[in-house]
């Protein structure tokens, strides 16, 4: 386990000190999911003990949003006044993507499969 | 008098609100198991709200709650890079689906920050919270990072994240209908892109293969959204 925490660690390391050096538009935790994600698919497995640590962190992921949620009790006057206008910007938006994203997907896949089919 | 000497104390320790919010955390997922998962339940909206009462009840601010608290949100760096696991376990069925699985991203992530833009200048929403707005359907460990690197309010930025995920677990389904039953992999990737976390939790409810592609979409649409967001930003002028 503490080897598979020491990997993670450096990954996200690497990626901050990647993201900081070559002025990248990126996270340095996102960089260092790529490079974890190049080194594993290069590798073509998983070490155990790493898939075990990865699954233990995301199936426990919500409570990580926790200390930054409460954050909105600091930031709350920001959105008093328009709480009405960004509730009706969620709503919308997100049935907006789900259904453009559901639906593009569901037609390339129906397609794929006729072409398949045909060949 | 001595109760008082005890919480003055104990307000002082950044341990109480760490161990406040695991135990609440802990109790929310208890309470949410126990209405059947009911997603106005959901764990996260709950202990937020609890913690947020008894900060407003007890007079403390936010640095020192989050003096305690802020152990738990440094794993949110670790738990991003370990997303590349399931990831990289769904690299046969990447492989074969790349082109419509890649088109359907690109959509999915384009739709999601231009509906919010479009919406927000209809609808006259201020700068500030538009850019807070704009990641709210990825994975919060990168909508953060996002977040901060636009100069938006990261703590702004997960809340609309927690309730973006909450609204595709409880309408989603529903909204696609036929659809999630004819073509679950359709269905749960979309839930995923959307809703990240949450609402892969809810496609893994409606079968494997739709929490698998659900896992899938929210990855790949928090390594895309995390670059398309600070181009579009720059590309607008916001």
């Amino acid at each position: 386990m503490i080897g598979a925490i020491a990997a993670l660690l450096l990954m996200q390391l690497a990626g901050t000190l990647l993201v900081q050096f070559l002025r990248l538009p990126l996270p340095g935790p996102v960089l260092g999911m790529f490079l974890l994600f190049a080194l594993l698919a290069w590798r073509r497995q998983v070490p155990e003990a790493l898939s075990r640590t990865a699954q233990t962190l995301l199936e426990n992921l919500s409570l990580l949003f926790v200390p930054a949620g409460v954050g909105i009790i600091a930031h709350w006057h920001e959105v008093a006044g328009q709480a009405g206008r960004i509730a009706v910007v969620l709503v919308l938006g997100a049935a907006i993507t789900l259904a453009a994203t559901a639906w593009t997907l569901h037609w390339l896949l129906a397609r794929a499969r006729t072409r398949g089919l045909q060949d | 008098m001595r109760l008082n000497a005890i919480w003055v104390y104990l307000a002082d320790q950044p341990l109480l609100w760490l161990a406040l919010t695991v135990t609440l955390f802990w109790l929310a997922r208890r309470l949410y198991l126990a209405v059947g998962g009911l997603a106005l339940c959901n764990p996260v909206l709950v202990s937020i709200a609890a913690i947020v009462g008894l900060l407003l009840l007890s007079g403390t601010d936010y640095q020192t709650y989050f003096d305690g608290a802020q152990f738990i949100h440094f794993l949110l760096g670790p738990a991003t890079v370990a997303l590349a696991v399931p990831l990289v376990q769904q690299l046969p069925v990447l492989r074969r689906s790349l082109a419509p699985l890649s088109l359907a991203l690109l959509v999915g992530a384009l739709t999601g920050i231009l509906s919010t833009v479009a919406l927000c200048w209809l609808l006259g929403v201020d700068a500030r919270t538009l850019l807070a707005l704009l990641p709210r359907s990825i994975t919060t460990p990168i909508a953060m990072g996002v977040s901060e690197q636009i100069g938006a309010s990261a703590e702004l930025t997960v809340v609309f994240v927690v309730i973006t995920g909450v609204l595709g677990a409880a309408f989603g389904v529903p909204l696609l209908g036929r659809l999630m039953r004819k073509d679950p992999v359709a269905g749960g990737f979309a839930l995923g892109v959307t809703s990240h976390g949450i609402g892969t939790a809810r496609a893994f409810e409606v079968n494997a293969q739709a929490g698998a592609f659900a896992g899938l979409g929210m990855g790949l649409n928090g390594a895309l959204t995390a670059i398309l967001i600070p181009l579009l930003v720059w590309l607008l002028g916001l």
